[in-house]
C-alpha cells in the first residue's frame, strides 16, 4: 500500500525528480487558480475576490475525499501518511504573525514564489522577505524555543477530538465548503470593484 | 481557471504527494533550508557553533538536495509553464494604482519577513500547515488556516490603502 516512500527506498535522484515533478504540479494549478496576483489575492480580505476561498477549500476537499477513498479500498495506508503535529501556542502565534505578513505582502510563500516564476517584481522582492525572515527566526530560534515548543498536543486529528468518524466529519466539512462557497458569490456581488477586478 | 476547476487540480497534486512521498505540499520549508545552505556556505564557522543549524549537516547532508527545495524549484517551473501557456508572463510590480512602488515593494518585503518567520513558528504556512494539514483532518491545520485568515481580516482595515 502506498505511500510509495514506505514501500520502496529510492534513490535519491528519482526522490528529486518527483519532488521537483510534484512542485511543477504544484505551482501550475497555483498559477492557473489566479494566485500570482497579490490584488486578486488580497481581495478575499475586502470582499471583491473570493478566488482564495474557492481554490483553498475546493482542494482540501478533494485532497480529504480522495484520501479517505484511497484508505478506505486499501491503496493508501492513511496511518504512514504524516499528520501535522499540534503545537497550541506555536500554531496561533505563528498564524497571527502569517495572517499579518499576508496582508501586508500580498502573497503567502507558495503564492510568491509562483508570482515570482511569471516575473512579478514585487513577488521577487517578498520571497527575498521570506528568505530574511527563515534567517531571523534560525537566529532568534533560542529566543523562542520555549514559545515554540509549548502546549505540545501530538499528531492530534480534528474528528478524534470531536468523537466523529472522518468520514462524517469530512461531510461536515464538504456541506461547510459549500454554505461558504455561495457566501463567497454574494460577497463578491455585494462588495464588487470592477475597477480593481479589470485591471487583473 | 474557473477556480473551483484549479482547486480541483491543486488538491489531486496534493493527493498525489500525499500517494507518492506520504506527506503534503509546503513552500515555507523548502525557503528555510535554502537559507541554512547559504549560511553554511558563507559562514561555516557559525554552522558548527550552533545547535539549530548543526543538525541540517549532520551526517555530511547537503541541505539544499532537499525534498523541499526541489518542490519550490518545482513550483518556479510550474509558475512559468502555466504563465506561459496562459500568455501572462511578463515582468511587472502589481500594484494599486493609488500607492507608489516603493510603497508595494517595502510592504511586500515585510510580508514575506513575516509570513515565512511565522510559517517558521508554526511548523508550515498557507501550503503545508493549513492546506495540507486540512487534507489529513489535523487540528494543526485547522487552527492555523483560521488564524491566518482570522488576523488578516484583522489586519486589513489597517492596510487597506495598499489594495482598496
Amino acid at each position: 500500500m502506498a505511500p510509495l516512500s514506505s514501500l520502496y527506498v529510492f534513490p535519491e535522484w528519482l526522490n528529486m525528480l518527483m519532488a521537483f515533478l510534484i512542485g511543477t504540479g504544484f505551482g501550475f494549478a497555483l498559477e492557473q487558480a489566479g494566485f500570482s496576483s497579490s490584488r486578486k489575492l488580497a481581495g478575499m480580505f475586502y470582499g471583491y475576490d473570493a478566488t482564495v476561498l474557492k481554490v483553498f477549500f475546493t482542494a482540501a476537499i478533494v485532497a480529504l475525499i480522495g484520501s479517505q477513498f484511497l484508505g478506505f479500498f486499501g491503496v493508501l495506508n492513511l496511518n504512514q501518511v504524516y499528520v501535522n503535529e499540534f503545537y497550541v501556542t506555536a500554531s496561533v502565534v505563528g498564524g497571527f504573525i502569517m495572517g499579518a505578513g499576508f496582508i501586508m505582502g500580498g502573497f503567502c510563500p507558495g503564492t510568491g514564489i509562483c508570482a515570482m516564476s511569471i516575473g512579478k517584481i514585487d513577488a521577487m522582492v517578498f520571497v527575498a522577505g521570506g528568505f530574511v525572515g527563515a534567517f531571523l527566526f534560525t537566529e532568534t530560534y533560542s529566543l523562542i524555543e520555549g514559545l515554540a515548543t509549548a502546549q505540545y498536543r501530538g499528531p492530534v486529528k480534528i474528528n478524534e477530538v470531536l468523537g466523529l468518524s472522518p468520514g462524517v466529519f469530512t461531510m461536515i466539512l464538504v456541506v461547510a465548503a459549500v454554505g461558504m462557497f455561495w457566501l463567497a458569490e454574494l460577497a463578491e456581488k455585494r462588495f464588487a470593484r470592477p475597477d480593481i477586478t479589470n485591471d487583473l | 481557471m474557473n477556480p473551483y476547476l484549479a482547486g480541483t487540480l491543486l488538491g489531486l497534486v496534493l493527493l498525489l504527494a500525499m500517494v507518492v512521498s506520504g506527506r503534503g505540499l509546503g513552500a515555507s520549508g523548502g525557503v528555510k533550508y535554502c537559507v541554512v545552505s547559504i549560511v553554511g556556505a558563507v559562514s561555516p564557522q557559525h554552522v558548527e557553533s550552533s545547535e539549530y543549524y548543526s543538525k541540517y549537516f549532520e551526517n555530511s547532508k547537503k541541505p539544499l538536495t532537499n525534498w523541499l527545495v526541489l518542490e519550490i524549484f518545482g513550483v518556479v517551473a510550474g509558475g512559468f509553464i502555466s504563465g506561459a501557456v496562459s500568455g501572462r508572463l511578463k515582468l511587472k510590480v502589481e500594484k494599486s494604482p493609488k500607492i507608489t512602488v516603493s510603497r508595494r515593494l517595502i510592504f511586500a518585503f515585510l510580508g514575506g519577513v513575516f509570513f515565512v518567520y511565522g510559517g517558521q513558528l508554526a511548523r508550515g504556512c498557507t501550503s503545508g500547515a493549513a492546506l495540507s494539514g486540512m487534507a489529513v483532518l489535523s487540528v494543526a491545520g485547522f487552527v492555523t488556516m483560521i488564524t491566518i485568515f482570522g488576523s488578516a481580516y484583522m489586519f486589513a482595515w489597517v492596510f487597506r490603502k495598499n489594495w482598496i
